[in-house]
């Protein structure tokens, strides 16, 4: 049943494709998707949700679909909730819907397959449908320097899709499963000795995914030059891919990590300080927010550092929750963050900090989500990225004894600084746009508050970001319950 | 009816077609193209019904022509191919005759048909061949064929010119071949490869691998592995397209089926590790090379041509992961022919849109697709599905391909070809997405929309929508394969 998650994407955007009016289809295709993601809510360990028929048997691979635990139902929701923003509130150029509101749909249809397959090689598969289309909509409709990101990201993440490829394969075949469903692989034990070099290409492979320094280059001149849509789906939703699957495939690998895990720090320290002040010298707001995205990839990298020295989930059961929190808080606050943009720059005409200001007058509703997603951003308590950003600096301390700092422990320390990072370049901008006497870019008459196209998408994010941030169990819980019935046993009954 | 009489009904489709060209009017020459995928259909058909394929009785035969699955799979690959050349061709056949002896009928293009059905009996034979003696036979029937579908359109200074280069590298690839046979039959005393495997643990190695590595640089002129690789640009270039597709789909399967068959005792014998070296040394090199001079490339035809290089080094990958049987995966003879089956419908879906592209701007270049979103959306977008396949885009069955001949590697452990085939991959992200570039960011000048023939059009429909169930249910191709 949970094929119908990534079904109708895809059918709409056929759909669209063959004819239909596109944004009624795509806002039918994306609002359904919504709907269903917040019923199963209430009834995601029920059987009826997995699916498994073996499409080829040598090797074992199945279509498998399912909720494989509570952090696919977090993801999932992370998604339909921002393919429903980006599609209701992307404004397409003149003459372009099918184009735009088909790729959407097909990168919304990619990214909740991955989530939701439980066979590793359709997991891998479908993050790979999102290609195409951002290389469509980045060269065709995207802004400034579009070409050369199109290409960047593009090729970048096809290098990084084939080596996370090979370091799949070598999982699987070291690992003696006979299938490659997730249920049976992650029963398996993989040799010490094979496991370095698998965690080395996992590494590189899912970090060239998520950005991890030093394979960040291409995020932000793509998220900068993309349409705002894209930059939503793919900072929110797409990014989170890669850290799905190091945190779901470790425990079989949990011995290879340990051996990477002084340069794993070292590149999360990257992301977080390097990256960091990268974005506070950024002039404007769509390449600082590219940069932003980055930079707090390290902080989830952080929490996965954490389990990978304690060695085990049991050691150190703060630490996956602690991601995930904080990957559905970043996914829904950049989004949001990338949708105000948008809408200052069809206001304004600008999105250079220099040539704003004062635009709080004109568009007090813009000012308030704007402050508030970024306030978020930076990580300020009753908002979601603080739960998220609090449980990964106490996973950083979990099992330390008061005795000699640890590396994690050091790297919690730097990394705290990210906090005061993000302060500076977030509240910044936001003073520089919004406060101060009003500019001619933004006291013309064009500048109006936000419609309601953008008012609904923007306020369903801000209450996701207040709900988890004001009462974080509703994600916790989901993460503590048990996983529902592996789908090969139920084939069995 | 024996198994035999396939090769017997395309050989005589091929004769009385040719009988009857000397008489149909000048005009009228198409008949013999529809008439000759009469012999291939048949055959294709009668190879799915239970046919006697025991030789019992016929000990002379069972020594030079084997009948096992891969033969059939060869078989049928090569008949389907053929069909599909020529329904290329009898599009294409304006050009062909624009090019030969009397530009203003179809004179001189009824041959080229029957050629075609000729080519396609010597690759059937090809594909049974279990002696190295009617192997080179076979090879010899297809490779002259070649020649002359190749240099057919001899108005055109640029299809002669790719003529005589194939005839000349083929003549010398020719020498290789037999020297190469000589010494294998010198060491061993049999030219029956079964003979032959049974002996090479007795044979003076240093004599057999000498013999294998001459019949390798044959092989891999046929399959266009580097070094032997030069002759594909220029030739595919050169050659009219239906040629060009017939070489680059069915000529590299028959090369690879005499690879496999060639290379399998060697590979079951102590000399494995050596000839895998070689093996993967070859390949690693065919995929750096084949990706990296794609990139510079304008012209599609040419672009193809280094495809199907880069394809022919992944192939070789995984024949270098040598890996004779297994129970939960494909062996390597498997991966073979499952990519060589992929491989088929990706780069027929190209070349029939190459020949529509090149029909109505006049130019085989990649600036010729530009525009094409706006002009033909649906043509666009199946060739963005055909090029997501042949760049190996997960769920397309062009990256299905590419997976099984990285995971043979990888399991074989042949890590320096596959890192260079990362490097191959990312290239050919590059490359192949200029056509996608040019398709939907630029514009052309030209506002006209384009006209599509039917049979093209299905064709490609068809096949681009193979690309995709196949990515979600490619058991059907594990069963034509003999699993």
């Amino acid at each position: 049943m949970s094929i119908l998650f990534v079904l109708i994407p895809i059918l709409g955007a056929l759909a669209i494709l063959l004819g239909s009016k596109a944004k009624t289809t795509a806002l039918i295709a994306s609002g359904l998707n919504l709907f269903l993601g917040l019923g199963s809510l209430f009834c995601w360990q029920a059987k009826i949700w997995s699916m498994s028929p073996e499409i080829l048997s040598k090797p074992s691979i199945h279509l498998a679909f399912g909720f494989y635990d509570g952090m696919s139902v977090i993801m999932m929701i992370l998604s339909v909730l921002v393919l429903f923003a980006a599609t209701m509130s992307g404004k397409c150029p003149e003459g372009r819907e099918k184009l735009w509101y088909s790729s959407l749909l097909l990168i919304g249809g990619g990214a909740l397959g991955a989530f939701l397959s439980t066979d590793l090689f359709f997991f891998y598969a479908f993050h790979e449908l999102a290609l195409i289309p951002t290389f469509l909509m980045i060269g065709i409709l995207g802004s400034g320097e579009r070409k050369e990101a199109a290409w960047k990201i593009t090729i970048y993440l096809a290098l990084g899709s084939i080596i996370l490829l090979a370091g799949l394969i070598w999982l699987v075949s070291a690992s003696g499963s006979e299938t490659w469903l997730f249920s049976e692989l992650l029963k398996s034990k993989i040799d010490p000795s094979a496991q370095t070099g698998i965690a080395a290409l996992l590494i590189v492979g899912f970090g060239i995914l998520i950005s991890l320094f030093p394979f960040h280059s291409w995020a932000a001149p793509a998220y900068a030059s993309a349409p705002a849509p894209v930059a939503m789906l793919h900072a929110g939703v797409l990014k989170k891919f890669g850290l799905y699957g190091l945190i779901r495939l470790y425990p079989m690998v949990s011995e290879g990590m340990q051996h990477w895990l002084g340069a794993l720090i070292v590149l999360l320290l990257g992301n977080i300080l390097w990256v960091g002040f990268v974005t506070i010298n950024q002039k404007r707001l769509d390449t600082m927010l590219g940069n932003s995205s980055v930079m707090h990839m390290g902080y989830i990298f952080l929490a996965f550092a954490a389990l990978v020295q304690a060695g085990s989930v049991e050691a150190n059961p703060l630490a996956i929750p602690a991601a995930v929190v904080l990957m559905f808080a970043h996914g829904v606050s950049i989004a949001l963050l990338f949708m105000l943009t948008d809408t200052i720059r069809r206001k304004t005409g600008t999105v250079e900090l220099a040539e704003l200001g004062g635009l709080a007058k004109a568009a007090p509703r813009l000012a308030f989500l704007f402050g508030l997603a970024g306030m978020a951003s930076i990580g300020l308590p009753g908002l979601a990225n603080f739960s998220g950003e609090v449980l990964v600096f106490l996973s950083g301390f979990e099992g330390y004894d008061g005795g000699k700092l640890g590396c994690v422990q050091v790297a919690t320390i730097l990394a705290l600084w990210g906090v005061v990072i993000s302060a500076v370049y977030m509240l910044r901008a936001f003073r520089q746009t919004f406060q101060g006497p009003a500019v001619p870019a933004t006291s013309s008459k064009n500048v109006t508050d936000f419609g309601p196209f953008c008012q609904i998408p923007a306020a369903l994010l801000a209450l996701a970001l207040l709900v988890v941030g004001l009462y974080p169990n509703s994600l916790l819980n989901l993460l503590k319950d048990p996983a529902p019935v592996a789908p090969t046993e139920q084939a069995a009954e | 009816m024996h198994v035999y009489w396939l090769e017997i009904i395309v050989l005589l489709g091929g004769l009385v077609l040719l009988m009857v060209e000397a008489f149909v009017a000048p005009k009228r020459k198409a008949i013999i193209a529809y008439s000759a995928i009469f012999p291939l259909v048949l055959a294709l058909v009668c190879l799915f019904f239970p046919l006697n394929y025991s030789l019992d009785g016929n000990d002379e035969l069972s020594r030079f022509y084997a009948v096992d699955s891969q033969a059939k799979f060869f078989k049928g690959f090569t008949l389907l191919a053929g069909i599909l050349t020529l329904l290329l061709a009898i599009d294409f056949r304006k050009t062909l005759s624009k090019f030969t002896a009397n530009p203003h009928s179809e004179d001189g293009t009824g041959e080229y048909y029957c050629l075609i059905l000729f080519a396609c009996a010597g690759m059937m034979w090809m594909a049974s061949a279990k002696d190295l003696v009617s192997l080179f036979v076979s090879l010899e029937l297809t490779t002259i064929t070649s020649y002359i579908l190749v240099g057919y359109m001899r108005r055109n200074v640029g299809s002669l010119e790719a003529g005589v280069k194939f005839l000349i590298l083929g003549a010398l690839s020719t020498g290789f071949l037999v020297y190469g046979i000589s010494w294998i039959y010198g060491a061993t005393g049999s030219t029956d490869l079964t003979v032959i495997s049974a002996r090479i643990s007795e044979s003076n190695p240093t004599y057999l691998l000498f013999g294998l590595s001459l019949i390798l640089i044959s092989l891999a002129f046929k399959i266009g592995a580097v070094p032997m690789h030069l002759w594909i640009p220029d030739v595919y270039q050169g050659a009219p397209t239906p040629t060009t597709a017939f070489l680059s789909v069915a000529s590299k399967a028959a090369g690879f089926a005499v690879a496999l068959r060639v290379l399998e005792p060697f590979l079951n014998s102590p000399l494995a590790d050596k000839v895998i070296f070689i093996l993967a040394v070859l390949a690693g090199a065919t995929i750096l090379l084949g990706n990296l001079a794609a990139i510079p490339q304008k012209n599609f035809k040419r672009l193809l041509g280094y495809s199907s290089i880069a394809n022919a080094g992944f192939i070789l990958m995984a024949v270098a992961a040598w890996n004779p049987w297994s129970d939960s995966e494909l062996s390597s003879k498997q991966v073979v022919m499952f990519y060589l089956a992929i491989y088929l419908i990706m780069t027929f879906a190209a070349f029939f849109i190459l020949a529509v592209v090149s029909r109505n701007t006049g130019s085989d270049d990649i600036a010729a697709f530009e525009g094409l979103g706006t002009r033909h959306p649906l043509l666009a977008f199946m060739t963005t599905i055909v090029i997501g396949a042949l760049a190996g885009v997960p769920l397309t069955a062009g990256f299905l391909g590419k997976f099984f001949a990285f995971q043979a590697a990888i399991n074989a452990g042949l890590w320096v070809p596959v890192s260079l085939g990362f490097v191959g991959v990312a290239a050919g992200f590059y490359y192949y997405f200029q056509i996608v570039r040019a398709m939907y960011w630029r514009s052309s000048l030209e506002e006209s929309p384009m006209t599509v023939p039917p049979t093209s059009l299905y064709v490609i429909g068809v096949l681009s929508a193979l690309l995709i169930v196949l990515a979600f249910t490619p058991q059907p191709i594990l069963w034509l394969i003999g699993n």
